[in-house]
């Protein structure tokens, strides 16, 4: 019996084998995940042993330098590539034995991707683009219509319905991959440097649609070499040379130094403003 | 806080609670407003140097309330203020000197200063997003105040992952 027969029909993921966080089951779960890029040259080890868990409505960002291999980490957690060693698992399944049908019938059900250059299909409408998962997903045409509407609303592009990509700005291009990322409800979304093609208004926008979506419960695994997107996160990952070197949580009160107050109240940013004599 | 009040003095006479009042609206609440007690204070030692000068109003029923106009010597103060380049703010050398003695004492690890300065920048990035969103949207001059504290730090963090790039 083959891997995929043996793991059910229609993408069905066999329960059970998954460790259970203190906070529930974990959106994201990763135990020793390794990555190697083999070329021409040396081989480039992306990903050295990363240990992960997120919970549901987490927004994490992970920074870094370029080349520290945090997009490669945010393909492996969404399938784009596999792992060479380590362990994955999404809402509790484990998934790093998945062959390309699993994970795209997943991907399509459970996880929605933004890209930094948008990766929307030029030669379809903005309406088609975001619907179309949606009915790959098995929707029928009426509720594909339905969520492509009430999408397109909320981010701000009603009366783009039948333009082409092409036609709109690198803003506009980014919120229709935000809607198609969004359309079937994902449990997790992953953004790989989503304003990294964007001006600064566009970067805001992005900011602004992105903690919205996270405020309403969304679970978002960003992607970022930008601090400004990265301070819009509960949670901040530093990844270095293939390994996470910091995991800080920016929500609640600041764990203090060890001796002494280093700063004025909670949330006061007037010591940065402050405009001096 | 002196040059900023000689300015707005440049408009017309005003008393020291309407200064703090244009003051507080000009640049929003992402600015350390002074409070009332050191505008007058200012206010005061501006006139004794000749700034400003001080005319006190009459009103009824209450104390007497102190207006202040410029002088042709603040009024050249202002030009010159204008008319001069400012220094550039200066690299944050009190941490650069922490990374640069860690080492040397033994007592802390450069990476975990690192670390947890950056989780201090991060921490105040998140409170100007907020500040930014709560903020008048109008409010150009607010905003751009916001913005310019967000690219400064932008910087700072970025010179960190230099220094982690250098020290890991």
């Amino acid at each position: 019996m083959s891997d995929a027969a043996a793991a059910g029909p229609g993408g069905g993921i066999p329960a059970g084998d998954a460790p259970s966080g203190a906070g529930g089951v974990p959106i994201v779960r990763a135990e020793g995940l390794t990555k190697t890029h083999v070329g021409e040259g040396a081989p480039v080890h992306a990903v050295r042993g990363v240990d992960l868990a997120v919970q549901p409505g987490e927004f994490v960002a992970v920074t870094g330098p370029s080349g520290a291999g945090k997009s490669t980490l945010l393909h492996l957690l969404g399938g784009l590539q596999r792992p060479d060693g380590g362990r994955l698992w999404l809402d509790g399944r484990r998934v790093d034995g998945y062959r390309e049908a699993r994970w795209s019938v997943l991907r399509r059900r459970s996880i929605g991707i933004v890209f930094q250059f948008f990766n929307l299909v030029s030669d379809l409408t903005v309406a088609d683009n975001v619907e179309l998962p949606a009915l790959l997903a098995g929707a029928s045409p009426r509720d594909a219509r339905a969520s492509r509407a009430e999408l397109l609303a909320e981010l701000g592009l009603e009366g783009r319905e039948r333009s082409v990509p092409g036609e709109l700005s690198g803003g506009e291009q980014q919120r229709v991959a935000l809607a198609r990322a969004l359309v079937n409800h994902p449990a997790l979304l992953l953004a790989d440097e989503p304003a990294g093609s964007l001006d600064s208004k566009g970067t805001r926008e992005v900011l602004r649609l992105l903690s919205r979506f996270h405020q309403r419960g969304q679970t978002i695994v960003l992607v970022t070499h930008d601090a400004r997107m990265a301070g819009a996160a509960d949670r901040v990952i530093s990844f270095f040379d293939g390994r996470i070197t910091d995991d800080a949580r920016l929500d609640g009160p600041e764990p203090g130094p060890r001796r002494g107050p280093a700063r004025g109240p909670a949330g006061s940013v007037s010591h940065v403003v402050e405009l001096r004599d | 806080m002196r040059l900023p009040l000689l300015a707005l003095l440049t408009r017309g006479p005003a008393h020291g609670y309407e200064l703090k009042q244009d003051l507080e609206k000009l640049l929003g609440a992402a600015y350390s407003q002074p409070n009332v007690g050191q505008i007058y204070v200012t206010l005061g030692r501006l006139e004794k140097s000749g700034l400003i000068a001080g005319e006190d109003v009459e009103q009824s029923g209450r104390p007497n309330k102190r207006t202040y106009r410029l002088t042709e010597a603040g009024h050249e103060a202002v030009l010159a203020w204008f008319d001069e380049t400012n220094d550039e703010p200066r690299v944050r050398d009190e941490f650069f000197m922490k990374i640069a003695l860690a080492p040397e004492s033994g007592l802390a690890d450069p990476i975990d200063l690192i670390n947890r300065q950056r989780r201090h920048y991060l921490r105040t990035m998140r409170d100007l997003s907020k500040l930014a969103a709560s903020e008048d949207r109008d409010n150009k001059v607010s905003q751009l105040l916001i913005e310019g504290a967000m690219l400064h730090l932008q910087a700072d963090l970025d010179w960190l992952e230099r220094c982690q790039e250098e020290l890991e």
